[in-house]
């Protein structure tokens, strides 16, 4: 193994032996991009590569770019290193990134979760000398229930506000959190979109990914008609004018961060749904151990806990520092 | 308990006042008798007493987790609320069998008489029995924090709606020093004309004013007095005994044990309601509110200290008089009555009239108000001649009309995150003011700004964070704010060698620089100011 870093973490994550940077957020000639979401990737770059399931979000959300895709587990070489992407189970589309150089290997993971979800590509543990791990939810608090318990209890309290004549409104992101909810929650009865929600999951739909039929909200969309049914709009459209149309409504969020009741309330609201696209505690343990890596690097989230108690188990564990030093709570969901 | 875990998570999953007492009716309703009184008990704020230390249970719930206390530590710092954090790290629990709410209480009750490793054995085996929302609910009832988002009006309004009773009488019966075990559900609604014990009223309570006084309308409608600055408390004398109590419903009767002597002079079934303060008898003042804190935060009183910081109770209504509860008579009728109970009285007792302040127009009050910091007091308070006294708050008949706050420009010099609702934000921040090239730390503060802003704070805090502390972040000092304050006094305790009172931020003042806030030096003018 050579002494210089396959990868180095100290303005963003950058392959010096490729010339590519991995969702950088700062414009470069190369970028190689984990998934869709504006955080990770973002406007301004000479190249892009993603997953072919990828990139047709990241062109609606971009508009002209130069971009190239890539099959998961297909190999490409770029400049010394050989790269590939892997399912990380976040969101349709979205990868961790393997960079191999004469047989050392780095992998890093973008955003990840482990648990099968029915509509993302199902996170695939890649086996690894150092692992660059997310770690949004890196604290023991965080543990999520099964999907399928958290899809009951949305199913049930979408009835009970039917039954007592009220639609339900739930603010999730609109790309991955939307449709994974309107996947999970099947053809239990008429769902209405956010126009944001509906713009993307159309796009997925294109791509053959299999989501239920939705109505669109567009102003001349009689609501009354819909009273009873579920709404699912971003998160920013809850307790505003654009809710009001529905007349009587309930409102939850859907959000790892509903987990704590401090947030709940925070919002306003009293009904939140746990759901996140975030591993949670054990998943991220669990994902680490996975990879067999010695060397972990954590970013995003609780990265000081996080990485002090990865080296109490004994990994050689770092910290990457990103755009805002570290994530406040409620913006990388 | 399984019933009241998800009477606590119908109650935490709604912000709908309506929602809230239809769950708390239904409860009052389908609930046995036993479960239905400690519900009523722990929703009106009667908490058990804590049985076993934080400290313990953190260092239990880690080891039961398996995980190292200062992860535990961690958690709890983001959560904001040892409680939860214990229900979340928790592991499943191995059976699913939780035991009714009285009998989880009389458990909680005998665990303070048990050795620590019995103690440890009772409380990991009832985490074992037990579901998500259950543990949380048992947390808090063995931290003592249980508190929720329910006020005692609700719960009055919910029992009113589940036995036909009138609301009136039901709060009466909550108030007081009564537990669940020394009374029966019907024995607790069925006393309604006993008065054997010196349970206090509801205490009538009054909402800031914050538009101009010319609003009230018409003057002579109105009467005022001063806002004192002391503790609130009804002095109550029935069937040979005295009480008084708090705002806080506390029974602080042996804490101002020159009271006592008042049991000879008033007339038996009086209820008094009014300010008890640290009297200067030389000036015929109150003395500022740090005398009055020697005396409440202490139980066994010497006579040094009776001396040096002697009680006065100064009465301002009468609620009852010759045992008759007389609070749904006008206020000019009781405030008649009380003085001419009370001009009664010697001279030398350690109780005075609240006097009525004399005004024409608004105007003139005004200008009194103006002048409440000679008297030691606080503002001034407006009451509506023909208000009855209510039940809790009622807007729109008594007023509190208090004098603007006193305040400085300071710049933030460290911060640390909140808890509970506002974890995860930084909220709690320490201010500095300039002296010579040196910037002192002199007050903190953690209320005054909106969610909106102190999310912008948060994020710009990460950015500017120059150290860490645990906790807490020492920042760039950089943001300032002006700092609004009810009082100051000297404190050799404090680095500045003064300590505010209520601090709190008025604003954030982005326009300033943090080359122009305030020095100490101007502090210590108001200081000045103060003491004169």
């Amino acid at each position: 193994m050579s002494h210089d870093p396959v990868l180095t973490l100290q303005q963003g994550i950058y392959c010096p032996d490729g010339g590519f940077h991995i969702d950088p957020w700062r414009p470069v000639d190369h970028a190689l991009i984990t998934h869709g979401h504006s955080d990770h990737a973002r406007w301004g770059h000479r190249r892009y590569l993603a997953t072919h399931q990828a990139l047709p979000v990241i062109r609606h959300r971009l508009g002209q770019i130069d971009a190239s895709g890539i099959a998961y587990g297909e190999s490409l070489r770029i400049g010394g290193v050989t790269v590939s992407f892997h399912p990380a189970g976040h969101v349709p589309g979205s990868a961790q990134i393997r960079v191999e150089r004469r047989g050392e290997v780095w992998v890093v993971s973008g955003d990840y979760k482990i648990e099968a979800d029915g509509l993302a590509e199902t996170f695939t543990p890649v086996r690894c000398h150092c692992f660059i791990s997310e770690c949004t939810f890196g604290l023991p608090v965080f543990r999520w229930q099964p999907q399928t318990m958290v899809m009951g209890s949305i199913r049930d309290w979408w009835q009970r506000n039917a039954e007592a004549g009220k639609t339900s409104v739930i603010g999730a992101y609109s790309f991955g959190k939307a449709q994974r909810i309107l996947s999970g929650l099947g053809n239990a009865g008429p769902i209405l979109t956010h126009g944001a929600v509906e713009d993307t999951t159309e796009i997925l739909r294109q791509q053959g990914y299999r989501l239920p039929e939705t109505i669109r909200v567009s102003p001349g969309l009689d609501t009354a008609a819909q009273r009873g049914a579920l709404v699912i709009a971003p998160p920013a459209a809850l307790g505003t004018a654009w809710t009001r149309r529905f007349g009587e409504v309930e409102e939850a969020m859907a959000s790892g961060w509903m987990a704590l009741r401090g947030l709940r309330r925070r919002r306003g609201l009293g009904t939140g749904f746990v759901v996140s696209d975030h591993a949670d505690w054990g998943g991220l343990v669990s994902a680490i151990r996975a990879t067999g890596a010695e060397k972990v690097f954590v970013t995003h989230g609780y990265t000081v806990p996080f990485r002090r108690w990865l080296s109490e188990q004994g990994y050689d564990a770092g910290i990457v520092a990103t755009e805002f030093g570290e994530e406040t709570a409620e913006v990388a969901e | 308990m399984n019933r009241f875990a998800a009477l606590f998570a119908t109650l935490d999953s709604t912000t709908k006042t309506s929602a809230k007492v239809t769950a708390l009716a239904d409860y009052f309703r389908s609930a046995p008798d036993e479960d239905r009184l400690w519900a009523i008990a722990l929703l009106s704020g009667k908490r058990p007493r804590r049985s076993v230390s934080s400290t313990q249970l953190r260092v239990w719930a880690a080891e039961k987790a398996s995980l190292p206390l200062w992860l535990f530590e961690e958690s709890y710092a983001v959560v904001g609320d040892l409680a939860e954090t214990i229900a979340l790290i928790l592991p499943v629990g191995t059976t699913s069998d939780p035991p009714a709410l009285s009998a989880l209480m009389g458990d909680l009750a005998a665990l303070s008489g048990l050795s620590e490793d019995r103690r440890k054995a009772e409380i990991l085996a009832t985490w074992d029995r037990l579901g998500p929302m259950e543990r949380l609910v048992f947390n808090k009832l063995i931290t003592g924090g249980f508190r929720l988002g329910v006020s005692r009006g609700l719960v009055t309004r919910a029992l009113a709606q589940s036995t036909g009773m009138d609301e009136g009488t039901l709060a009466h019966r909550l108030m007081g020093d009564w537990t669940p075990t020394s009374t029966s559900f019907d024995r607790f609604l069925g006393d309604q004309e006993t008065r054997a014990d010196t349970r206090p009223y509801p205490f009538a309570l009054a909402s800031g004013l914050e538009k101009p006084p010319e609003d009230l309308g018409d003057a002579s409608q109105w009467t005022a007095e001063w806002k004192w600055d002391g503790i609130r408390g009804q002095l109550i004398h029935r069937d040979g005994l005295l009480a008084l109590w708090s705002r806080g419903e506390e029974l602080i009767t042996d804490r101002f044990p020159e009271f006592a002597l008042l049991s000879d002079f008033l007339p038996p079934g009086t209820a008094l309601d009014g300010e008890v303060v640290v009297w200067d008898a030389d000036a015929q003042l109150p003395m500022a509110f740090n005398a009055l804190q020697k005396r409440i935060g202490r139980k066994s009183v010497t006579r040094r200290l009776l001396a040096e910081a002697p009680a006065r109770f100064i009465a301002y209504d009468l609620l009852e008089a010759g045992g008759k509860d007389i609070r749904s008579t006008s206020l000019i009728e009781r405030r008649a009555r009380l003085e001419t109970l009370v001009t009664a009285l010697p001279a030398t007792l350690p109780l005075g009239l609240s006097p009525p302040l004399a005004f024409d127009d608004w105007a003139r009050l005004g200008q009194m108000r103006q002048t409440a910091r000679q008297v030691r007091a606080e503002g001034v308070m407006i009451k509506q001649v023909q208000s009855p006294y209510h039940n809790g708050r009622k807007r729109g008949e008594w007023w509190k009309w208090k004098l603007d706050p006193w305040t400085v420009d300071a710049v933030m010099v460290y911060a640390q995150a909140g808890h509970g609702r506002r974890a995860n934000l930084f909220t709690d921040f320490t201010f500095a003011l300039r002296d010579g090239d040196e910037l002192v730390p002199f007050t903190k503060a953690y209320s005054g700004l909106t969610d909106q802003e102190f999310g912008e704070i948060t994020r710009w805090v990460q950015k500017n964070t120059l150290e860490r502390f645990g906790p807490v972040r020492r920042v760039t000092p950089e943001l300032v704010f002006e700092i609004g304050f009810e009082g100051i006094q000297e404190s050799p305790r404090h680095k500045s060698g003064i300590a505010l009172r209520f601090p709190r931020m008025i604003r954030w003042r982005k326009d300033k620089p943090p080359s122009e806030i305030d020095t100490l030096e101007t502090l210590r003018g108001l200081l000045a100011q103060a003491q004169g």
